[in-house]
C-alpha cells in the first residue's frame, strides 16, 4: 500500500469510530426501550437484542404515566408564542437600527451587544426575583418572556438581512406614500423570509431542548415541558430503565425527524447564528 | 461573510442625523421622524432591560446583603458575602471542576477541527458522517443525561463494551470524583463537538476553492494546505469557539445536574449557585457568587478580544 492509501484508510477508520461513539449509546437506549422489565431483570447485558422488537409497551407507559402529551402541548405553546415574538421583535429591532439614524442609536446597539456577553445562567438568581414580582412565576409566561427577551443571535441575523435589502426599495415605497410601519410590514418583513427560517430553526431547537428555564420557573407538574417532564422520570420510574429509555427516545425522535427533513437549513442556520 | 458586511457598513456615517433617511420623509411632520424608530424599539428595549440589565443591577445590590430571597427584611452586610466566598474552600472548590470541562474543550475543539478538515475534502458518505457528527448537538439535554446515565451504569453500555474486549466490567464510573468528572466531561464533548464541527466546516467551505488548487499545483501536501490555507481562514471562528468553550466550561449546569445532581464532587459553579439561591435561600451569597462568575466570564471575553482584535462582533 502506498502512503496515501494508508492515510485514506486511517481517515475512514477514524470516521467509522466516531460514528460508533455517537450512535452506540443511542442505539443501546433504543434497544433497551423495547425490552420488558423481565428481560431487564435477568441481567443479560446492555448489548443484547430485545426478545420482541415490536414491544412498544414501554412507550405507552412513558407517554401516559410520564404525562408526555401535556408536555408536548406546553412545549408547542411556548415554541409558537416565543418564536413568533422573537421573529417580530428581532426584525423590528433590526429595521429600526439599520434604517433610522436617531439619537442614542449607538447606545441602543451597545446595550444589545453587551447583553450578548452575559450568559443567562449567571443572572438567573436576580432574574428570578423580577419574574416573580411580575407575577409570571409558575406560568407559561415566564419562559415565553425570557426566550423573547434578549435574543441577540436573532437580532444579529435579522440585521445582516435588513442591511442586504436595498434602501431604494424603502424609498420608492415612501414615494408611494407608505409610512415607516407600512414599509416594515409590506417591504422589509416579506423579504426577510430566509432570515425568519433561520431564526425559527435555531430558536426552535434551543427552546425545545432547554431545561434550565422551565425547571426554575415552572415547578408545577401541569406545566411540564418535554425536558422537565422527562427529568421527572427519575423519580417514579427509578431503576426502570426500559421506561426511562422509552421516554428519552420519545423526546429524541421529533428532533431526528426535523433534522432529517431540514438538514441543509439547520447547518446553515447554525453557521449563520453562531458566528456572529 | 463578516468581511463583506463590515465593508458595506463602513460608508454609513455614524449616527449622523442627516444620513440616509429618505428625502421624502421631510414631507412628514418633523417631530414624528424622531419618534418612529423608538416605536419599533419599545418592546425589545423593555424586555432587554427587564430581563438582562435590571437583574444585573439587582444582583450586584443583593450581593452586598444577607437577603434570603423571600422575607421583606434585608440587611446590608458590605463585602461579607464575597469574603465568605473566597475564604470557605468548599464554596470555591467548584471552580476546580471547571478544569475538567476546560480540558475536555481542548479535546473537543481538536476533534472538531480534525473532522471538519477531513470532511471538507472528498470523502465517501460525506453527508452521512456530517449528519452523525452534528446530531448530538440537537438532542435534548435531559435525554442525553439519561442515555449516558445508562451508558455509565454498573453493567451498562460501557461495561458491556469493555467486557467484549476482555476487560472485566462492573466499575462505578460515576462513583469517584475523578472518574465521575472525566465521564461527565466526556459527555459534554459528545454533545457539543458537533457544533464546533459545523462552524469549522462552514468556515472552511467559505475559503475559495482556487486556493487549494493553486496550493496543489505548488506541490503542497494536506498538512501544508491545512497549515497555510485552512488555519488562517478559520481563525475568527476558532477564536469564537475558544471563548464559547471557556465561558461554557465555567457555567456547566445541565449534564451534571441531570446525571449526578452534583454528587461525588461533580458540583459545578452554577449548580452550587442554584442550590444556594433556591434550596438554602441564600440569595445574597448566591448573588455574590453569580457576580464573581459574571466578572470572570467578562474578563475572559475581554482578554480574548484583546488578543484577537480582528474578531470584533460586527453589529454596527
Amino acid at each position: 500500500m502506498t502512503r496515501r492509501a494508508v492515510a485514506r484508510a486511517l481517515v475512514y477508520l477514524s470516521l467509522v469510530l466516531a460514528t460508533l461513539v455517537v450512535l452506540l449509546p443511542l442505539t443501546v437506549v433504543f434497544l433497551t426501550s423495547l425490552k420488558t422489565s423481565g428481560e431487564m431483570a435477568d441481567d443479560s447485558g446492555a448489548l443484547t437484542l430485545p426478545d420482541d422488537p415490536l414491544n412498544f409497551d414501554n412507550y405507552v407507559t412513558a407517554f401516559q404515566d410520564g404525562r408526555m402529551l401535556s408536555a408536548f402541548g406546553n412545549t408547542a405553546v411556548i415554541l409558537v408564542v416565543a418564536i413568533g415574538g422573537t421573529v417580530l421583535i428581532g426584525s423590528m429591532t433590526a429595521y429600526a437600527i439599520d434604517r433610522f439614524r436617531f439619537r442614542f442609536r449607538k447606545l441602543v446597539l451597545a446595550l444589545f451587544l453587551v447583553a450578548a456577553l452575559v450568559p443567562g445562567v449567571t443572572t438567573q438568581v436576580a432574574t428570578f426575583q423580577i419574574v416573580n414580582s411580575l407575577g409570571m412565576f409558575d406560568s407559561l409566561w415566564a419562559p415565553i418572556a425570557l426566550y423573547m427577551g434578549t435574543d441577540i443571535v436573532s437580532i444579529y441575523i435579522f440585521l445582516q438581512f435588513v442591511r442586504s435589502i436595498p434602501v431604494s426599495l424603502d424609498e420608492s415605497a415612501r414615494i408611494d406614500g407608505a409610512n415607516a410601519f407600512t414599509v416594515y410590514r409590506k417591504v422589509i418583513f416579506p423579504l426577510l423570509k430566509p432570515a425568519i427560517a433561520t431564526v425559527v430553526i435555531v430558536k426552535g431547537i434551543n427552546v425545545y431542548n432547554d431545561f434550565y428555564i422551565p425547571f426554575l420557573y415552572m415547578p408545577s407538574e401541569d406545566l411540564g415541558v418535554i425536558s422537565t417532564s422527562l427529568f421527572r422520570f427519575k423519580g417514579p420510574f427509578g431503576a426502570h430503565w426500559e421506561t426511562i429509555s422509552a421516554g428519552a427516545i420519545l423526546v429524541i425522535v421529533p428532533t431526528l425527524v426535523v433534522f432529517l427533513f431540514l438538514q441543509r437549513f439547520i447547518y446553515n442556520g447554525f453557521t449563520r447564528g453562531a458566528t456572529k | 461573510m463578516t468581511d463583506t458586511t463590515r465593508k458595506a457598513a463602513r460608508p454609513v456615517p455614524p449616527a449622523a442625523p442627516a444620513g440616509p433617511t429618505p428625502p421624502t420623509a421631510a414631507r412628514r411632520p418633523r417631530r414624528w421622524r424622531g419618534v418612529t424608530p423608538w416605536l419599533f424599539l419599545i418592546a425589545p428595549l423593555v424586555l432587554l432591560i427587564a430581563f438582562t440589565y435590571a437583574p444585573i443591577v439587582n444582583m450586584v445590590a443583593y450581593s452586598f446583603t444577607d437577603w434570603d430571597g423571600v422575607s421583606p427584611e434585608l440587611r446590608y452586610t458590605g463585602a461579607e458575602n464575597y469574603a465568605e466566598l473566597f475564604t470557605r474552600p468548599e464554596l470555591f472548590e467548584v471552580f476546580f471542576v471547571s478544569g475538567y470541562y476546560l480540558a475536555a474543550s481542548v479535546v473537543q475543539i481538536a476533534a472538531a477541527l480534525y473532522f471538519a478538515t477531513v470532511l471538507s475534502f472528498n470523502v465517501r458518505f460525506r453527508n452521512f458522517f456530517k449528519g452523525v457528527l452534528f446530531f448530538p448537538y440537537l438532542i435534548n439535554g435531559v435525554a442525553i443525561g439519561f442515555v449516558f446515565l445508562y451508558f455509565f451504569q454498573d453493567g451498562g453500555t460501557l461495561d458491556a463494551i469493555l467486557s467484549l474486549f476482555g476487560y472485566d466490567g462492573d466499575r462505578a464510573w460515576l462513583g469517584t470524583p475523578a472518574s465521575a468528572n472525566v465521564s461527565l466531561a466526556g459527555v459534554s464533548v459528545w454533545r457539543y463537538m458537533g457544533l464546533n464541527f459545523v462552524l469549522f466546516l462552514g468556515a472552511i467551505q467559505s475559503i475559495p476553492g482556487e486556493l487549494y488548487e493553486a496550493a496543489e499545483l505548488d506541490g503542497a501536501n494536506r498538512w501544508q494546505q491545512f497549515r497555510h490555507i485552512i488555519a488562517p481562514g478559520i481563525r475568527p471562528v476558532l477564536s469564537l469557539s475558544v471563548i464559547l468553550s471557556v465561558s461554557g466550561s465555567l457555567s456547566v449546569f445541565e449534564i451534571p445536574y441531570i446525571m449526578t445532581g452534583g454528587a461525588t464532587g461533580t458540583e459545578t459553579f452554577v449548580i452550587q449557585t442554584v442550590k444556594l439561591a433556591f434550596q438554602f435561600n441564600k440569595t445574597g451569597l448566591a448573588s455574590a457568587a453569580a457576580v464573581v462568575l459574571l466578572l470572570i466570564i467578562l474578563a475572559v471575553t475581554w482578554v480574548q478580544r484583546r488578543l484577537v482584535p480582528d474578531d470584533k462582533v460586527d453589529l454596527v
